[in-house]
């Protein structure tokens, strides 16, 4: 049974480093995501697990096995392409049916694999359509179908629902997550869809500029951010800059930009020092005008977008900052484009990040 | 800057239904007057004469020998090509090496060196006491069939090569990525999924093969000694038997087996060439089968050392040294009075320099038409200017010139326009010859290059106000100028190299590729020495190499949008 344990890799494409000192361990039949934006390694990290390119620097390990110098032929995996890849001059079963062609099964063998992962994909009717004739939906099935077929227990998927349109890919990444699991595969997938891998990952690796930002569960990241990006990354974020004014035990009084003073919880911070305050748009506990509580910030209402299951209000601050509050729309009251109002957010739901020193919209950057 | 008025003037005509229709009419006019038809009629007025030879069995058997060897020496060296070339394109375009880029260019020689002096090259090398034979104390190869065959195995190589290392560096290395993941050892992925895919750039590098061995004439008279003979040779030593004095035949005779061997060269290179076009995509490369250890054990390191050393040794040993074997007597010929009475155009050499000039002239003179009324045709077939099925017939007319063989498009074009007008000039005449041989080259060059412009490109530009010359001034001319140069070196070379259509139209003018055949049959009478041949050949490598050179040099990095 495969957990794949990659250690200090470094790959590099002339000056670029595309991955940097990169280290991870994924389980046995662990569901592992490896997220990011465009450039940041993810795919060069797969291709490097799948032996399509062989790192710098480094080991790979899949199972106990040190894989650097084994031929992608010879590492046991099933990899699905982002453009699928599926030979155009094979029809659908002989695409299914090559890889245990390939490793020498006899072929009443490869027959019966292949009619076992076609029915799993549910793509039966189609045996003998070229991939020319076949939809987005079924050449995804399909390269997934290729890809089992080989009977590896390793899955690696490179964006395998990026070409697809929205509603396609939405069911589709239930059923691979399925499929993965029923077969006790180990899977690795990567994706910049954060909403993607939050929704099919046992846990994730947020990637950034070729270096791991964090590991975690889904829960983790998007509860517990670890830095500045990663908050952003994953769901959405309002960053607000200010200072540490004092410090007392674990809570630090902060003053934001125009004065605004809030207070968090915080271990590391020391007065005086600069920071970034990020809170989640459901975080902020919005009112009309009354009177001003603890982390209660004035400003009034500029926009309202109404987007069916949730309420988007852009709300600008005393001290100029725009944020973003997303309400239920079922719930609570509405308020109204120039409204006054009074945000204020429990102390345990801000995360508070030393202030980036590349500045936080270098560092919020995702191209 | 406000716009010249001239270019207004024109840039608000082109809008006109009557000028745009009147330019590609023009155009598809000038294809079926200069380029399609006269072969055709020239071969149907001395259909008549064809009876002469038919009653004389033993020069019908003669001619039919020939041309049959020419069709199996272009069958077989084509086959080869295509497997000895993609050992080569594979190593350049998956080698690691850095010395590859070299390699890759290094590939390229052959083709620039024009077939006259790569047919004498390879006689020497051969054939001579002064090439490879001074090791053994007898020729290895002798004139005849053999060196023959190498030859056109030399100069269709590279041709090969290049089309297949364009297509394995277009090809999507995704699929071949796919099959290794699956299990796949490289040699099975190569066989059973990028062969596979390649099919068609495979057959398109067969089918130049065989038309360039099927086309060739000088290079090939020079190694074919006297007994042996393929159409080219035979139709060349007819015309010397028709020019001998006194003549050896008479005219009727003299056209009907010109016509005839003419004749069936063409037709039989039409069914071969329809042959593989409707077979060839339909064709199941036999290499379907897996074979798991086999394979496996062919993958690896030894096995793939093996297979680019046999590689590099057959492109060296039987490929590169023999062509450029005339360098020798070429340097030698410095240090002798060769040298000086070769420049100061004593003897023979007067006739040499003008031949010279004739091929440059020509070749230039040739390119510019191309250009003129080529480019027109290639918009027509990208665009489907002329509607969607006669676009699709005319881009498949264009390429009728490439498959018939040269000597006989000539015989043919003689024919028709000295029967039509009996009083055209020489220089004319030696201008529609080259004119049909190199109109394929240039059309299906810039038809591709305007083919990669998305359409969305040019639409952008009409929405913006651009009438449609100005769409062709501002975003195609731009967008094409270096494939336009590209297609312009490529017929330029093709004209110099010429020799076999050439001799079939002219009697009295002489470039210098049907000079330097006449200097080698003379050698054997001794009125011209080797090293003469020699310098003579150095010169027409060395004017081409520069030529090439220095359009290779403006053109460099920036050919691709």
């Amino acid at each position: 049974m495969p957990d794949v344990r990659i250690v200090n890799v470094t790959k590099k494409f002339g000056k670029i480093v595309a991955v940097e000192n990169v280290s991870l361990h994924i389980h046995d039949q662990e569901y592992f995501s490896l997220l990011g934006p465009s450039g940041c390694g993810k795919t060069t990290l797969l291709r490097l697990i799948a032996g399509l390119i062989r790192p710098d620097e480094g080991e790979i390990y899949i199972g106990d096995k040190l894989v650097n110098d084994v031929p992608p032929e010879d590492r046991d995996i099933g990899f699905v392409f982002q453009t699928f890849a599926l030979f155009p001059h094979m029809d659908a079963w002989n695409n299914v049916i090559y890889g245990p062609k390939v490793k020498g099964f006899d072929m009443e063998k490869a027959t019966t694999i292949g009619h076992e992962v076609l029915e799993m994909v549910r793509l039966h009717e189609r045996l003998d359509a070229f991939p020319s004739e076949l939809s987005g939906g079924m050449m995804q099935r399909i390269a997934v179908a290729r890809a089992l077929a080989a009977g590896a227990k390793l899955l690696l998927l490179d964006e395998p629902l990026g070409q697809l349109d929205a509603k396609v890919r939405n069911e589709l990444r239930y059923e691979i997550r399925r499929m993965s699991k029923d077969l006790e595969l180990t899977a690795i997938h990567v994706t910049h869809d954060q909403s993607e891998a939050m929704a099919i990952s046992d846990r994730i690796a947020v990637m950034k500029k070729g270096k791991v930002l964090q590991i975690g569960t889904p829960k983790e990241l998007y509860m517990n951010p670890q830095s500045v990006f990663v908050a952003h990354f994953i769901g959405e974020s309002n960053f607000l800059e200010g200072y540490v004014l004092n410090e007392n035990n674990n809570e630090v009084l902060i003053e934001l930009r125009g004065g605004i003073r809030v207070s968090v919880t915080n271990k590391t911070l020391t007065k005086g020092e600069r920071i970034v305050l990020a809170i989640r748009p459901e975080a902020f506990i919005i009112e009309k005008e009354t009177e001003k509580s603890k982390n209660a910030m004035l400003g009034f209402v500029e926009r309202v977008t109404f987007e069916g299951t949730n309420i988007r209000y852009e709300v600008r601050l005393e001290n100029q900052d725009l944020v973003v509050i997303v309400k239920p729309s079922l719930v609570g009251e509405w308020f109204n484009t120039g409204e006054k109002i009074i945000l204020s957010f429990p102390l345990e739901k801000a995360h508070v990040f030393a202030y980036p020193d590349v500045g936080l919209r270098e560092e919020i950057a995702v191209e | 800057m406000p716009k010249p008025k001239i270019t207004e003037v024109l840039d608000t005509l082109s809008s006109r239904k009557s000028v745009k229709y009147g330019m590609y009419s023009t155009a598809v006019i000038v294809f079926f007057a200069l380029i399609l038809l006269p072969p055709i009629l020239g071969i149907i007025i001395k259909w008549n004469t064809m009876q002469q030879v038919l009653i004389q069995p033993e020069l019908t058997s003669r001619a039919l020998n020939a041309v049959a060897n020419s069709f199996i020496i272009a069958l077989f060296v084509s086959a080869i090509d295509v497997a000895a070339g993609i050992p080569m394109a594979w190593l350049i375009t998956r080698g690691k090496s850095k010395w590859l880029n070299v390699l890759d260019t290094v590939a390229d020689i052959p083709f620039i060196v024009p077939t006259a002096a790569l047919g004498y090259s390879l006689l020497l090398f051969w054939s001579e006491p002064e090439g490879i034979s001074s090791l053994f104390g007898s020729s290895l190869v002798s004139p005849g069939w053999l060196l023959v065959t190498l030859l056109h195995f030399t100069f269709s190589y590279p041709v090969v090569v290049r089309v297949v290392v364009g297509a394995l560096l277009d090809y999507k290395k995704e699929y071949e990525q796919a099959s290794r993941t699956l299990g796949a050892p490289p040699l099975t992925a190569a066989r059973t999924v990028t062969f596979p895919i390649l099919k068609p750039s495979l057959i398109a590098a067969f089918i130049l093969a065989f038309s360039r061995s099927i086309s060739e004439t000088g290079a090939t008279i020079i190694v074919a000694g006297t007994l042996f003979e393929n159409g080219p040779a035979f139709i060349q030593k007819i015309t010397d038997d028709f020019k001998a004095v006194p003549p050896r035949m008479d005219q009727l005779t003299y056209e009907g087996s010109l016509a005839f061997a003419s004749f069936v060269l063409i037709a039989i290179s039409f069914t071969i060439f329809a042959l593989i076009r409707i077979l060839g995509p339909k064709l199941k490369l036999p290499i379907k089968k897996i074979y798991p250890t086999f394979d496996r054990k062919l993958s690896y390191s030894k096995a793939a050392f093996s297979r680019d050393s046999v590689t590099l040794l057959i492109f060296f040993a039987i490929i590169l040294i023999p062509s450029l074997f005339v360098a020798l007597p070429a340097f030698q010929a410095i240090s002798t009075e060769t040298l000086p009475n070769a420049i100061s155009g004593v003897g023979i050499w007067s006739e040499y320099w003008q031949s010279l000039i004739l091929s440059y002239s020509l070749g230039a003179i040739v390119t510019i038409f191309n250009v003129i009324i080529g480019l027109p045709m290639a918009i027509i077939a990208a665009r489907r200017k002329a509607g969607a099925l006669p676009s699709a017939i005319l881009d498949l007319l264009v390429n009728i010139p490439l498959i018939v063989p040269s000597i006989a498009l000539g015989v043919s074009l003689k024919f028709f326009w000295k029967e039509t007008f009996t009083f055209m000039p020489e220089m004319l005449l030696l201008i529609f010859a080259h004119l049909a041989i190199t109109y394929p080259y240039f059309v299906r060059s810039m038809s591709a290059a305007v083919e990669r412009i998305s359409m969305d490109t040019e639409e952008a530009a009409r929405t913006l106000g651009a009438k449609p010359l100005g769409v062709f001034r501002t975003i195609i001319l731009p967008l094409t100028k270096y494939s336009i140069l590209s297609g312009a070196i490529m017929v330029f070379t093709r004209s110099v190299s010429e020799t076999g259509a050439t001799v079939a139209v002219v009697t009295t003018l002489r470039t210098a590729p049907v000079v330097i055949v006449d200097w080698v049959k003379q050698r054997v009478a001794v009125t011209v020495t080797p090293l003469e041949i020699g310098l003579g050949c150095g010169f027409l490598i060395l004017f081409s190499f520069m030529i090439l050179l220095a359009l290779r040099l403006i053109v460099r990095g920036r050919g691709r949008y």
